[in-house]
């Protein structure tokens, strides 16, 4: 099944994202009419393009512990000595997965109080399941002949790992991080109600201020941003599945 | 030389391999055959340590497998599967050169030696080396399997059901170039099949084994003179014993003084081909022509059922 | 040595670091009042003397036991043993630790409550994985661990616990936001199979129209749930104000409508997309066979492909509604209601007993929903049902 944008889309999208984040006055004239009461139509308490990039930059932060660990974690339960703990670790990412990450977000409070750590701690934690059963997907259904052949020539354990398990889970992984960066950009939306400096801060004020050109202006960014970075990673995974010569591209 | 020295293994209460002994001579084809859970495979793994045995000792050329570290002893021993098991991610040539690049051998030692095995197999090196493995045919695939097992330049190739998956016409000639190149290199090979006629076709001796246990280990004429077991017989098949006899003897052995009419037959083509030749033309007999391509005289049906039983 | 190490569980390992850590965590923690920090309690000092050495004597039973090799049913029943007596001893200390006729003052769990409970929940979750109950045997388990906390709850066992204290204190917009939350996430789930369904039946018959209405779910997907909150809320203002009737049918900028509509546009893709898959899915003998005998393109879909698709598509209901109900807690946020309103007004008001009351009965409600119907999805395709195992 063919899924992407195609190119053309892709680069209008990115440029209007740019152009509003680095101008958002331009477009006042545009978002005047969803306001009511003379209230502002561009969201100026902060700009739009540090509260992006903060919004970013937590997202990135999370996904990379996430990626190091769950890849880490799935590539110990799948090594002889780990075995053991390969049945339990897939029922809790089964059971992890049925946590909604709003509640994630809600119960890493108590425990860390408002601001960027239980938002980071949350993408992190709920970031980590996707990486994780992606990579334990990757990693368990490697064709058994490769494998049987990677060994009778001579490969250590770790050479097998390296040379021959890792590059050929690295689409499913690819697509595990993929889903986790989409999951982590919703989330931190929603840590701006936890004070975290998101873009979520904006639909916030405008759900608060019942000022819809806020509500539309932070959902239209944070969609845009999703949808580019979704998109890119997808085709990243198909080039990648395609290097890997094993038919399981996504 | 591999000495198999009472080999058992167990799973459990299961054992897959019991008490295994035979010796096989170097720079010869040995091929193991039995049904599936005969403990044949288990076997072969066992020479290459991917399986571990229970008791008992291999050893190759005097040195005990089991005092090698198994990642090492694999790098000295080819091996070759069903499937083939390239590694996808590589091109062909990435993965000739696997085990030699384990080995740590200088680039231009790998490249020279990727390109003679391309050119042995018949895959053109410029056009083939840089293709990935879901680029190639079946019987591509499966001669590049075995290029991969041959690349370190073995003394011994351990071979899993390596025709498996090819269709008879393609069998026959990997078949045929694996003898050629047993004869080029003088590897030992060691072959694992459920195919009988793969077994007579390719074999200095064969070893049928059932239930984990070695019921015979013979050559391929000893097997059919005198088979050990009934299973050993009705493995061979009773309809097929006098043709399996006849395909392994060249029909040199069976010419006669004597001229001919028609079409000849070379002296180092099989008895079995000359039957067949005979009885489909309806001919009496059949010229023989020597190396040279001179006339050495003639075989006949009644010549040849002569040697269709066991002297 | 070796003989000795081998007797020693991994997993029972990391239970017994964890459970260990828990006892000397504080047990519960006490407030003067809802929003105040909590000061921790020790398990010794939070409960009754000689509750508080019971349980202290039977965790480190526990702990051995689960480091030892022992047949998994009897791990189970010890780790359900330390489950049912954690959920006693919680409800005990609300009543040690609560002063005589103080209204004010909250008794929450501590972090050594969680962790133990942590433990063991791990310990049965191990157990549970490896003996691998069949689909009625989860069900089973899923009801008696309702009934046993129905059971708690109705008690008045838990009664002194801060989180049941809160629930008393708004019972009635509890279960009426319980019913919002429910009517969004099945409601949506319902539009969304009867659209979805044919959807995919046509994507799946129709190659052009395939990529492009799954390209479409795919990006309305991918954006981010609040977001899509916020942009549906111009859309249906504009419908409230300017369709004729559409204010009467409770279509409004705000409130519900949004929700739903932002629920059910979610729920669209896995819907069509497992519908496409399992008809993908048919094996070609089964639909040669269907036309070799002569069924008409109706027929063989109603009596070979649907039936041969269906798990498939319970599949994607069952992802459906587990999102679901996890997402409509969003709904809070634009006056959609639901659980999410008690997560946001406790995060607004920083009294986290409230958040619990919103987020506890969701995480619960979503993991009930993925193992009734994993389980119904396993029941009604026997054939797979090793696979899913193996996969799961």
């Amino acid at each position: 099944m063919r899924i992407g944008l195609p190119l053309l889309i892709r680069l209008v999208v990115f440029l209007a994202l740019a152009i509003f984040l680095a101008r958002p006055e331009w477009f006042a004239s545009l978002l005047t009419p969803l306001t009511e009461n003379g209230a502002p139509p561009v969201y100026v308490q902060s700009s739009l393009l540090s509260l992006t990039i903060s919004h970013l930059l937590m997202v990135f932060a999370a996904t990379i512990a996430s990626t190091i660990v769950a890849v880490g974690l799935a590539i110990l339960v799948t090594r002889e000595s780990g075995r053991e703990f390969l049945p339990l670790s897939r029922s809790l990412v089964n059971i992890g997965q049925t946590f909604p990450p709003v509640a994630v977000l809600a119960l890493a409070v108590p425990m860390l109080g408002f601001g960027t750590w239980p938002t980071l701690i949350a993408l992190f934690l709920y970031g980590l399941l996707p990486i994780f059963e992606n990579t334990l997907t990757g990693l368990t259904t490697l064709p058994g002949p490769v494998m049987e052949a990677a060994r009778g020539t001579g490969m250590t354990g770790w050479q097998r790992l390296i040379k021959v398990e890792l590059p050929l889970a690295f689409p499913l992984i690819l697509g595990g991080i993929r889903l986790s960066i989409v999951i982590s950009l919703a989330t931190a939306t929603i840590g701006s109600t936890v004070a975290a400096r998101t873009l979520g801060e904006v639909i916030i004020a405008g759900l608060q201020s019942n000022n819809l050109a806020f509500i539309l202006q932070g959902g239209v960014v944070v969609a845009a941003l999703a949808v580019l970075i979704y998109d890119s990673l997808l085709l990243a995974e198909r080039i990648a599945a395609r290097k890997s010569g094993l038919n399981r591209a996504p | 030389m591999i000495e198999i020295d009472a080999i058992s293994k167990a799973y459990g209460d299961v054992t897959v391999v019991d008490n295994v002994s035979m010796t096989i001579e170097a720079g010869s084809i040995t091929v193991i055959v039995g049904t599936s859970g005969s403990g044949k495979t288990t076997l072969l793994r066992m020479i290459n340590r991917l399986v571990e045995p229970t008791s008992g000792s291999i050893r190759i050329d005097g040195e005990d497998n089991g005092a090698i570290a198994p990642h090492e002893l694999r790098r000295r021993i080819g091996y070759a599967i069903q499937g083939h098991g390239l590694f996808p991610h590589r091109t062909v040539a990435d993965n000739i050169a696997t085990v030699p690049k384990l080995l740590g051998w200088p680039q231009d030692r790998i490249d020279a030696r990727v390109e003679e095995l391309l050119n042995l197999f018949q895959l053109d090196p410029a056009s083939f080396g840089p293709r990935f493995p879901h680029e190639l045919s079946g019987g591509q695939s499966q001669r590049v399997g075995v290029a991969r097992a041959l690349a370190a330049e073995p003394n011994l190739l351990l071979m899993d059901e390596p025709f498996g998956a090819l269709d008879p016409v393609i069998r026959a000639k990997a078949q045929d170039d694996l003898l050629a190149i047993q004869k080029h290199f003088g590897t030992t090979i060691i072959l694992v099949t459920h195919d009988m006629e793969e077994a007579f076709g390719l074999a200095d001796r064969i070893a049928v084994m059932d239930g984990g246990r070695l019921l015979q280990y013979a050559t391929p004429s000893e097997m059919l003179a005198s088979p050990a077991t009934d299973f050993v017989a009705s493995l061979i098949g009773t309809a097929e014993r006098p043709f399996r006899l006849l395909a392994l003897n060249p029909v040199e052995r069976a010419v006669e003084p004597g001229a001919a009419e028609g079409k000849p037959i070379s002296a180092d083509a099989s008895q079995r081909d000359a039957l067949a030749e005979l009885l489909w033309s309806g001919r009496p007999a059949l010229p023989v022509t020597g190396k040279d391509g001179a006339v050495a005289g003639r075989v006949t049906v009644d010549g040849l059922l002569k040697q269709a039983r066991p002297a | 040595m070796r003989f000795g190490l081998n007797r020693i569980d991994r997993v029972g390992v990391v239970v017994a670091l964890i459970a260990a850590y828990g006892l000397v965590a504080p047990f519960a923690l006490f407030r003067a009042n809802r929003i105040v920090q909590g000061e921790g309690r020790s398990l010794l000092s939070a409960l009754p003397p000689s509750l508080g050495v019971i349980l202290l004597a039977f965790s480190v039973i526990a702990i051995v036991m689960a480091l030892l090799r022992l047949p998994l049913f009897v791990k189970l029943l010890t780790s359900l043993v330390m489950l049912a007596m954690l959920a006693f001893a919680i409800g005990s200390a609300a009543g040690f630790l609560t002063p005589e006729g103080n209204n004010y003052a909250r008794v929450s769990p501590g972090s050594g409550f969680w962790l133990l409970g942590a433990a063991f929940a791990l310990l049965a979750t191990d157990c549970l994985a490896r003996l691998r109950p069949p689909p009625w045997g989860r069900i089973a388990i899923l009801t008696a661990t309702v009934a046993a906390i129905t059971f708690v709850l109705t008690s008045g066992l838990w009664d002194g616990l801060s989180i049941i204290k809160e629930y008393f204190s708004r019972a009635d917009t509890f279960w009426l936001e319980a019913g919002r939350h429910v009517t969004l996430a099945l409601g949506s789930l319902a539009v969304a199979a009867v659209v979805g369904i044919p959807l995919g039946i046509l994507c799946h018959r129709v190659e052009p129209v395939r990529s492009a209405i799954l390209n479409l779910l795919n990006i309305v997907q991918t954006i981010p749930s609040i977001a899509l909150f916020g942009i549906l809320i111009g859309p249906l203002s504009w419908v409230a104000t300017n369709v004729p009737g559409a204010a009467d049918l409770g279509i409004r900028g705000v409130g519900m409508a949004p929700a739903f509509v932002a629920l059910f546009l979610y729920s669209l893709l896995p819907m069509v997309a497992n519908t496409v898959g399992g008809l993908a899915g048919v094996p070609a003998e089964a639909n040669d066979a269907a036309r070799g005998v002569g069924m008409t393109d109706r027929q063989r879909l109603a009596q070979v492909e649907l039936p041969l698709a269906f798990p498939v598509i319970l599949t994607g209901i069952r992802i459906v509604l587990v999102q679901n109900i996890g997402l409509a807690t969003i709904a809070a946020l634009i006056g959609g209601g639901g659980f999410g309103v008690f997560v946001f007004q406790g995060l607004g008001q920083t009294a986290m007993d409230l958040v619990l009351l919103g987020a506890v009965p969701t995480v619960t409600m979503a993991f009930a929903a993925a193992v009734i119907l994993d389980a119904i999805v396993e029941l009604v395709a026997p054939a797979n049902a090793g696979r899913k195992e193996a996969t799961a």
